[in-house]
């Protein structure tokens, strides 16, 4: 179903959401590729406080380009990144900070599954590419974080969003997986494309 | 016109090729949503497609990461400015990182260091092909990190044959699953090295959706190859539905007995693309 969500929301509130449901944000978001992702939790392990709370806001797999313009920041383009590159840590991050939607493209692993069940988050793509789209819903660039040490790409940008979206919950806290489910049908067309092959 | 008209020139391609997705590859996409009989899968592709017009319409990035600057170059043996081309490549892209803008993608692998205008070691990137004739005629592919990611090379043994390139070709873009955003554009390169296949995999990638090879055998053997893919049921962006690829472009060189080396290279939704000519006399225009 279509839900339309202010920001922030509670883990109640994320665990009803179920793969399938399109989602359209309104509130703040903040962006985590890699090395933000390192330097937040290296920041939690030294017992650090984050410039932000990032659990009460939605994660977006994003690197942005962004100008400057006057005292502030302009977004140019602001589409998903490859979700599955932050694997290796996404499971202690959500165990750390507990943002209630991880925004990315092309989905996550086993152990991303495992802590959005335990946390209570879920996992949202966006269309991959649609960086222009995106961009034209992001309201204003609240802040940013770490842009020094790791440009552009990778520093942590906080977003005023209105009707971000379309999102779609391809993995979710219930252990729904929309990438598991199509599994098996794929894995039937490949030997239809086998048989074909050898025919 | 010369040096200063020769960049901004190609500086305009670069905003062209990162702005406007070409008109074969619209088209293309345009196909992909009417057959589409997923729900979720039309749902990226009217993402996908409401896109690329804000993209057009404002004259900004269509996507966010504006990809690697390379360069396809014909140069005429009898060019005056062969010595010149490289600089004004490099300062169109300095010029057109800052303009557009384009996201600084040129990372040094060794001190992570990132020089902010998308040049460095060996980039922008230049491949070069000298031609009979006196014009230069530049190609720039902005690729994206996604989808080259996903492409690779196999060495197959080549028992196998033309049934076993079909197969390690659709194995390996079903694998990618939503990784390099499809609908995806595949170049498939057969032949020649390691190397060798992956570069005609690249420049396969550079034809128009819906141009065939001129060898009727290996236009076939494209079509087949994407209606194979097609069968997965992948679909757009991974979510499932019909089109997984819009086009299968294959390119081949004669190879070693033993050897049969297989280039799949992978480019996104986001084929963009743009050609400038550069003539004798030292104008150039946007052919394309």
């Amino acid at each position: 179903m279509e839900r339309r969500i202010d920001l922030p929301i509670d883990e109640a509130q994320a665990r009803e959401l179920r793969v399938g449901d399109i989602l359209f944000l309104t509130g703040q978001i903040f962006t985590a590729r890699d090395e933000a992702h390192l330097t937040m939790l290296h920041a939690r392990e030294a017992g650090e406080d984050l410039p932000f709370d990032p659990g009460a806001m939605a994660l977006f797999h994003c690197g942005p380009v962004v100008r400057k313009a006057g005292d502030g920041w302009d977004v140019i383009a602001a589409g998903p990144t490859t979700s599955v590159r932050m694997e290796i840590f996404e499971d202690r991050f959500l165990e750390a900070f507990a943002p209630r939607i991880v925004i990315g493209k092309g989905g996550m692993g086993d152990r991303t599954q495992a802590g959005l069940e335990k946390v209570g988050s879920v996992y949202a793509h966006y269309t991959g590419g649609a960086g222009a789209l995106a961009a034209k819903r992001i309201e204003r660039v609240e802040d940013v974080h770490w842009l020094d040490e790791l440009g552009m790409p990778e520093a942590a940008w906080i977003f005023a969003v209105k009707d971000f979206g379309p999102l779609l919950v391809t993995m979710d806290s219930a252990g729904g997986n929309l990438y598991k489910d199509l599994e098996p049908k794929i894995a039937e067309n490949m030997k239809a494309i086998a048989a074909r092959i050898e025919g | 016109m010369s040096g200063e008209g020769v960049k901004q020139t190609v500086a305009e391609a670069l905003r062209i090729a990162s702005t406007v997705l070409p008109a074969d590859v619209v088209d293309a996409l345009k196909a992909a949503r009417a057959r589409e009989t997923s729900d979720l899968g039309s749902a990226q592709l009217d993402a996908i497609l409401e896109n690329v017009d804000i993209a057009r319409e404002g004259s900004i990035p269509m996507c966010q990461d504006t990809g690697l600057q390379t360069f396809f170059v014909e140069a005429g043996a009898t060019s005056p400015f062969l010595a010149e081309i490289r600089d004004w490549i490099e300062a169109a892209v300095v010029d057109a990182t800052a303009a557009i803008p384009l996201r600084p993608n040129t990372v040094d692998p060794f001190t992570g260091a990132n020089p902010g205008n998308n040049t460095g070691r060996f980039m922008p990137y230049i491949n070069w092909e000298i031609v009979a004739g006196d014009e230069v005629t530049i190609t720039v592919l902005p690729k994206g990190g996604g989808s080259e990611n996903m492409s690779t090379v196999k060495m197959l043994p080549p028992g196998v044959g033309l049934k076993g390139i079909k197969k390690a070709v659709v194995e390996h873009i079903v694998s990618c699953q939503g990784k390099p955003c499809p609908p995806v554009v595949v170049g498939v390169g057969i032949g020649g090295g390691a190397d060798i296949s992956l570069k005609l995999g690249k420049k396969a990638i550079l034809r128009k959706i819906g141009s065939a090879h001129p060898n009727p055998d290996v236009a076939a053997y494209e079509r087949e190859l994407l209606e194979l893919v097609n069968m997965s049921g992948v679909g757009p962006m991974g979510v499932g539905g019909e089109t997984t690829c819009l086009a299968v472009h294959v390119e081949y060189a004669n190879r070693h007995p033993a050897s049969l080396p297989l280039g799949i290279l992978v480019q996104c939704w986001a084929d963009r693309r743009a050609q400038v000519v550069v003539k004798a006399d030292g104008t150039a225009e946007v052919i394309s």
